[in-house]
């Protein structure tokens, strides 16, 4: 785990000693989180002199010589190679979020599954289980059901929060515990401390999709967990303009996922790694108003008359409030909420009577967005199943964006009194 | 819908896709209905769905019958200037951008426009300088870089009563603080390079009219003339739109708490900053401009020019960069960089000294560029 960055080490972070050093002997300045978002990765003085990241925008690189490549393989010099191994703009990223997130390496994706496949591909072999809480998002599931099991990885699912079931289902081929915090759509909130410490006593990595939370709100890796889990896609980039996915965790740890990447290919581009960075400038500000946005809403709709049920961490109804509040700075910008005697098809004509939110997968960005998990998301599965993951007829997902609270209030009062 | 929501969702509406964020196009022309029929989009430099993406947003903030962007703060100023004739007459702010003071004075003199210069916070040396051939006045919302305030409505009326307009370079004030169209203004011109793209990334420039007319008039010369904002830029700044009254409402807090501080250091003489009971204009400011006081501060600090070029060297934080207004903050020292173009003379006669420091405030952690700001001035 690293500290906050450190005001010396922002100016150092060019790669070569600061033109302006810190007074010798002087005590280290840790910097707040806004800084961090925009000065924390990034060189210092840049290529040109220029105050933002150039975007680098090519295939390959090349070397002055043959005995300059020697120097690269022999010394293992820093520098790129070739673009699917990485590209300038992503790794400043990759330094911001490891700042941001107190890790010693981040690892950027194309997308937050790319993310989440290329951990697994790396730490998994046919043999090995995982197991898993079982609120989680959908695909995540779908791909270790259905694509790491033709390796011969066994998923295991089990209650979420309930870590007796978590620790009767590990056994010695179990390399893995997995969960969401808070989870999605349920925004359960997990005990991280009691999830590390059964990791520590199993002798079993721990991974934890930070999605909802972000560096923001909690840090696991502050917990001990091995593996935090971004798509960077939601609040990280936050104008709903770019995917990515990220890893956190220790250079020791993430050096074989490295590799890996090196090998599947799921980087990201120059362009997109721009846009990223552009957007972690403004996260800390934007994490404020979500949270914010998030927690007036969802106490809007608790007094709703029409709504049967808010799940949303920051309100003391959710059965996860306490742990969220012990560990948590904020709860975030996505509720989700029954309405109360609505069956799908009515559910879903107050979702088209908003006008704000506008419907669609995907949260974290600017903008509001709605919509119904049996339709979007769960359409296809039986109702069986649909129960079992929770998932009702009258649910409502809303991300809330970071538009004025009144105005979403007041188009949510027009859409639920029509 | 309150400014925020719209600064999200005006101009951003769903296309056939569904894309929750426009498409960005850099076609530069486009395939017709026939010929002599005309589709909405021809050329690109008349019109191109991107740029008109924003510049329907930044109309709907700023209160204006339309917006035009152009490549740069300076293009659209000089479109402004370009509605005058031989024989027009501007009555300019003395603490306008150094950029404007070039234009006016070497670039519109030889196309027989004469410029006198006034100081705008005081009304009526505004109106004094009017003459029958007046045709236009411009002033900043806030001055730059002594951060004067103009009584826009008075100054309004003045213009109104010359048969001149009022341009307003409000570059300093984005509209999430103050509309100079509702206070009598015709023409609204920010560099958007600035506040509204916030980045540091993005050249670019926007005239916002009151008037119809005005505007068609506007948008007839930056159409003959071309210097509008690209495809990709034009994407930039609608994407730093959204974040602007987020961004501004924290820049503005951060300044205020720097501006109390820099006012209690001994190395520091006098702080230019209208949030102050101190600034000459604070209480016109604070009627305006509510308590949101913008993110630029002057000071003048206890040295020569040597000593001022020193300070604005040693600090950590703070890049030392002309322009201002993004997420990084900046510190400069005008008599050397943003106002090299004012002749000396003028430098000196409008008090532009060289021991004037100006920084732009950004996003960082205020706590961290106050340690910045202390260590510099004590090094």
């Amino acid at each position: 785990m690293h500290n906050s960055t450190t005001l010396e080490e922002l100016a150092l972070e060019s790669g070569k000693p600061s033109p302006r050093p810190n007074q010798p002997g002087a005590p280290a300045v840790h910097v707040g989180i806004s800084t961090e978002c925009v000065h924390a990765g990034e060189a210092r003085q840049k290529a040109n002199d220029a105050i933002t990241d150039s975007i680098c925008c090519t295939s390959t690189y090349t070397f002055a010589s043959t005995q300059s490549i020697l120097d690269f393989i022999q010394e293992k010099q820093d520098r790129e190679e070739y673009g699917r191994y990485g590209n300038p703009n992503e790794k400043v990223v990759e330094r911001k979020l490891a700042a941001l997130d107190r890790a010693e390496e981040a690892i950027l994706y194309s997308s937050g599954m790319a993310a989440i496949v290329g951990l697994l591909m790396t730490k998994l072999s046919s043999g090995d289980e995982i197991v898993f809480f079982d609120q989680c998002y959908h695909r995540s599931r779908e791909f270790c059901a259905k694509h790491l099991s033709r390796f011969g990885v066994v998923t295991h699912q089990v209650t979420t929060g309930d870590f007796n079931a978590m620790d009767a289902a590990i056994n010695e081929r179990t390399k893995m515990i997995v969960s969401e915090s808070p989870t999605n759509p349920h925004l359960t909130a997990i005990d991280l401390e009691q999830f590390v410490a059964l990791g520590k006593e199993r002798n079993v990595e721990t991974l934890i999709d930070a999605t909802l939370a972000t560096p923001f709100n909690v840090r696991p890796i502050e917990f001990g967990v091995d593996y935090v889990w971004h798509s960077a896609t939601k609040y990280l980039g936050g104008h709903n303009d770019l995917l990515a996915g990220v890893i956190c965790g220790s250079k020791e740890k993430l050096e074989p996922v490295r590799k890996l990447r090196g090998i599947l290919g799921g980087i990201n581009a120059p362009h997109n790694m721009y846009l990223l960075e552009r957007g972690l400038k403004t996260f800390a500000l934007r994490m404020h108003r979500h949270n914010e946005n998030g927690q007036r809403i969802a106490e809007f709709l608790e007094n709703h008359p029409r709504i049967e049920k808010v799940f949303y961490p920051g309100l003391p109804s959710h059965p996860s409030h306490a742990i969220a509040k012990r560990t948590m700075k904020g709860f975030g910008g996505l509720i989700t909420f029954l309405v109360k005697d609505a069956d799908w098809k009515e559910t879903g004509s107050i979702i088209d009577a908003c006008r704000i939110p506008r419907i669609g997968p995907s949260l974290g960005g600017v903008e509001s967005l709605i919509e119904q998990p049996l339709v979007m998301s769960y359409f296809d599965y039986p109702p069986e199943a649909r129960e079992q993951f929770g998932i009702f007829d009258n649910m409502i997902r809303l991300a809330c964006g970071i538009e004025d609270p009144e105005d979403l209030i007041a188009d949510l009062e027009q859409a639920l009194s029509r | 819908m309150k400014f925020r929501t719209r600064a999200i969702h005006v101009g951003s509406e769903p296309d056939a896709t569904g894309a929750v964020v426009p498409p960005i196009y850099v076609a530069t022309t486009f395939i017709q209905p026939g010929p002599g029929d005309w589709g909405q989009f021809d050329y690109s430099r008349s019109g191109s769905p991107t740029r008109t993406a924003v510049e329907k947003t930044l109309a709907s903030l700023e209160g204006a019958a339309g917006a035009l962007a152009f490549s740069s703060g300076m293009a659209a100023t000089h479109c402004a200037m370009m509605l005058l004739e031989a024989g027009s007459h501007v009555v300019a702010g003395c603490d306008i951008y150094g950029g404007t003071y070039r234009l006016l004075h070497k670039i519109c003199n030889r196309s027989g426009i004469s410029v006198t210069l006034a100081p705008a916070h005081d009304a009526s040396q505004i109106a004094a300088a009017i003459r029958p051939e007046t045709r236009m006045i411009w002033v900043e919302t806030i001055g730059n870089p002594l951060l004067s305030i103009p009584d826009l409505s008075e100054i309004a009326a003045i213009a109104h009563r010359a048969g001149a307009l009022l341009g307003v370079d409000s570059t300093f004030v984005p509209p999430c603080i103050l509309r100079p169209l509702e206070l009598g203004a015709d023409i609204v011109m920010h560099s958007a390079t600035k506040y509204l793209g916030g980045h540091s990334d993005c050249l670019a420039g926007v005239l916002a009219a009151r008037d119809p007319e005005l505007h068609q008039r506007l948008y007839f010369t930056q159409n003959a003339t071309g210097a509008v904002l690209g495809g990709l830029e034009s994407f930039l700044l609608h994407r730093g739109i959204k974040t602007l009254e987020l961004r501004m409402r924290e820049q503005c807090r951060s300044s205020l708490f720097i501006a109390q501080w820099l006012e209690k250091q001994p190395r520091v003489r006098r702080v230019l900053y209208p949030g102050l009971p101190s600034h000459p204009q604070h209480a016109r400011a604070k009627q305006t401009m509510g308590d949101q006081f913008g993110a630029m501060i002057s000071f003048e600090v206890d040295g020569d020019l040597e000593r001022t070029k020193r300070i604005c060297s040693a600090t950590q934080l703070f890049g030392l960069a002309v322009s201002l207004g993004a997420v990084e903050s900046l510190i400069e020292q005008p008599a050397t960089m943003s106002h090299a173009s004012y002749d000396a003379a003028d430098r000196a006669a409008h008090g532009i000294s060289d021991s004037l420091i100006r920084i732009s405030v950004g996003l960082e952690d205020p706590q961290d560029l106050i340690e910045d700001l202390d260590q510099a001035l004590n090094s």
